[in-house]
């Protein structure tokens, strides 16, 4: 602790600073997030891209105190609505969890207790943070499942997750989720294990009831096709670490990190020949037990010349190139907005 | 199902003797005195029906257990009511009578024992897989595997040496109070027999409720309830027991459909007059129709058990329901 006085300042409604997550294994020390700072406000939506074990699930669970169960070392800090969560303790967060933040799965199938109606657990849901009675709060979970779309919520209420569509599934635990009207909403990978179809249906609801609720909503994707629908900001996850964030028309339209313009040419398009190949980043994300010296990215970045020597002595820093729009490169500006004009763009 | 069943212990019991060599008169020949003679060992041998093809002997067997029999032993002829499970020629009276006369002794120790190690195996299971690798885990594991190893005489022998003979807690074998009589004496004199009996059990319970919570909770529909803000204790019981409830369930059914049929071993330990001690005196005596009504008694038990689990299980998980 510092004797320091620190000005009185108005924090945003959630800011993560500096945020590290290690797991002691047998291997060795994983780094699942390291070091990773952002801050949201109310209303708005945060998308987090990156590839598969880039952390954005783990920094989400650590959001929500989940990380406790897993053994998991944790520094950093988390201010939610002016209260610190990593240092509070375990009974006052979970109190905090499913009322003041809630989170979506991936897969509904499996992310609901198969021997439950879907009815039992969003009453079940609801009951922890409301002293009601099991009607009260029945009709609770049947007006939820209204809200969220589904047809007969008085009959399906009784209905066993597995006797719902996957679509359908969805909807229920964004019902369970929003029972309580969470200020915060973490949507891991919402969509991946639906229909494309059913996709876009899932995007509109967490977009309409998000203006309904005014919550903060954080969405989790590989998918940047659901950000550009969705996030108001952008936060590129690699290796752990943030190593772009900013407006999401700044990140989408002028990218200025190799790792985003690798994701942006991954992305199939339909409007373009067949017979040009999509561009994929080469090789494979890094190991978080040894994760590569300086830009953990520079085993895979094309440009990794252009700066020389410091892109394997020295992690790049976010800086703030205007607009709030940061980048962790140590590309110079101009380099990065050359090389993104000239050779990324007309091949987009 | 029982059809089957009865048809497999009849031509068990039946043909058996008779692939082993034994010719009709030889069997016969157990029932009459030590003077009798050849012929008279005959002459009982048609009287009994030994002689009789097999089906015709089955059909007996059947329609006693539907209308009951009728039993020639000499002068007099004995009826056996139905259900007739067979007839004793040895002791000169119907097995049913005497099987329903030590079932509650039997049915006092399965359910004695279930609860005891239901209650054990599963908590110390539960415990056991929240806290993998932890001293707890070990011992508890450790005295698990003995369990599972140990045989109930040895195991019996052993706490009925020291609580029973040295530190004089409990009873030593052989009483039994009826539950009707007195529930409290009932249970002090079952106490020791269940504890045994449990610590087998038990030890199997364990390890299969440890390997399903360890499952169990790494699911994700358990991370789901820890983000609802649920305590951990509801997490670990509703939603981690409640699923790794199922196999638990499937053993336990036939655990105690075995356990109803006798548990020859616990009772022969702690000398209790249940079915296992009688299947065990039938046998030593080959008093065949005993046997017989024993294993028929113990089949259904299995078989009902079985169905009840059957039913059960759409009880539990409601993916079985159609």
């Amino acid at each position: 602790m510092t004797e320091q006085w620190d000005p009185p300042r108005q924090r945003s409604f959630l800011e993560v600073n500096d945020l590290r997550v290690h797991f002691n294994t047998d291997d060795g020390v994983v780094k699942s997030v390291d070091g990773l700072s952002f801050k949201l406000e109310r209303g708005k939506t945060l998308g987090i891209v990156g590839e598969s074990g880039s952390g954005k699930s783990v920094s989400s669970m650590a959001l929500m105190g989940l990380q406790r169960y897993a053994k998991a070392k944790m520094t950093g800090e988390i201010w939610l609505d002016g209260e610190e969560l990593l240092s509070a303790d375990d009974d006052h967060v979970r109190s905090l969890r499913g009322k003041k933040m809630a989170m979506i799965f991936q897969d509904p199938l499996s992310a609901m207790h198969p021997f439950y109606t879907v009815g039992q657990q969003i009453i079940e849901a609801y009951r922890i943070h409301h002293k009601v009675t099991k009607a009260v709060a029945r009709k609770h979970a049947i007006e939820m499942l209204d809200r969220v779309g589904i047809p007969q919520p008085n009959s399906r209420v009784d209905d066993y997750p597995h006797q719902f569509s996957g679509g359908m599934r969805q909807r229920a635990m964004i019902a369970m989720a929003l029972s309580c009207d969470p200020e915060l909403l973490i949507a891991d990978e919402p969509t991946t294990a639906l229909d494309v179809t059913v996709q876009a249906q899932i995007l509109d609801l967490i977009k309409d009831l998000q203006q309904e609720f005014g919550s903060a909503v954080i969405i989790i994707t590989h998918d940047l096709g659901v950000v550009a629908e969705l996030a108001d900001d952008i936060m590129v996850m690699y290796a752990g670490r943030s190593v772009e964030q900013g407006g999401a028309r700044e990140v989408f339209h002028s990218p200025q990190h190799p790792y985003t313009w690798g994701l942006l040419a991954s992305m199939p398009r339909l409007d373009r020949d067949r017979s040009e190949r999509l561009l994929p980043i080469k090789g494979t994300p890094p190991s978080l037990i040894n994760v590569p010296s300086g830009c953990a990215f520079h085993p895979r970045c094309a440009y990794k010349d252009i700066p020389g020597d410091a892109t394997t002595s020295q992690v790049p820093e976010l800086v703030d190139i205007g607009n709030g729009h940061r980048v962790a490169c140590h590309m110079s500006v101009d380099q990065r907005l050359r090389i993104w004009t000239n050779e990324i763009q007309p091949k987009l | 199902m029982l059809f089957v069943v009865s048809i497999a212990v009849f031509l068990i019991f039946f043909l058996l003797p008779r692939i082993g060599g034994a010719t009709v008169d030889d069997l016969a020949s157990r029932y009459v005195g030590k003077t009798a003679d050849v012929t008279q060992i005959h002459a009982l041998a048609v009287k009994l029906g030994f002689t009789d093809p097999l089906y015709v002997q089955y059909g007996r067997f059947l329609s006693g257990i539907f209308v009951g029999a009728d039993y020639s032993t000499g002068p007099t002829t004995v009826h056996c009511p139905a259900p007739c499970l067979g007839y004793s020629f040895l002791q000169q009276q119907p097995v049913l009578p005497d099987l329903l006369d030590r079932f509650p002794v039997t049915l006092s120790l399965a359910v004695g024992g279930a609860i005891v190690w239901l209650a054990f195996g599963v908590s110390a299971g539960v415990v056991s897989a929240l806290r993998k690798g932890s001293i707890f885990d070990r011992t508890a594991m450790g005295i698990a595997l003995a369990g599972v190893s140990l045989p109930i005489f040895f195991t019996g022998l052993l706490a009925l040496n020291i609580f029973s003979y040295t530190l004089g807690w409990f009873p030593p074998g052989g009483s039994y109070t009826d539950f009707t009589a007195n529930p409290a004496e009932w249970a002090y004199d079952l106490a020791l027999p269940w504890l045994t009996l449990a610590f087998l059990n038990a030890a199997a319970y364990a390890r299969l409720t440890r390997a399903g919570m360890l499952e169990t909770m790494g699911e994700d529909f358990i991370r789901t309830a820890r983000a609802k803000g649920l305590p951990e204790s509801t997490v670990v019981i509703r939603h981690g027991l409640r699923a790794a409830l199922t196999p638990i369930t499937t053993i336990f059914g036939l655990d105690i459909g075995i356990l109803l049929g006798s548990s020859i071993l616990t009772e022969k330990t702690y000398s209790l007059n249940g079915l296992g001690q009688y299947a065990l005196q039938a046998i030593t005596q080959n008093d065949l129709p005993k046997v017989l009504g024993v294993t028929i008694l113990a089949a259904t038990f299995v078989i009902i058990a079985n169905l009840v689990v059957d039913i059960l299980y759409v009880v539990i998980d409601p993916r079985v329901r159609i």
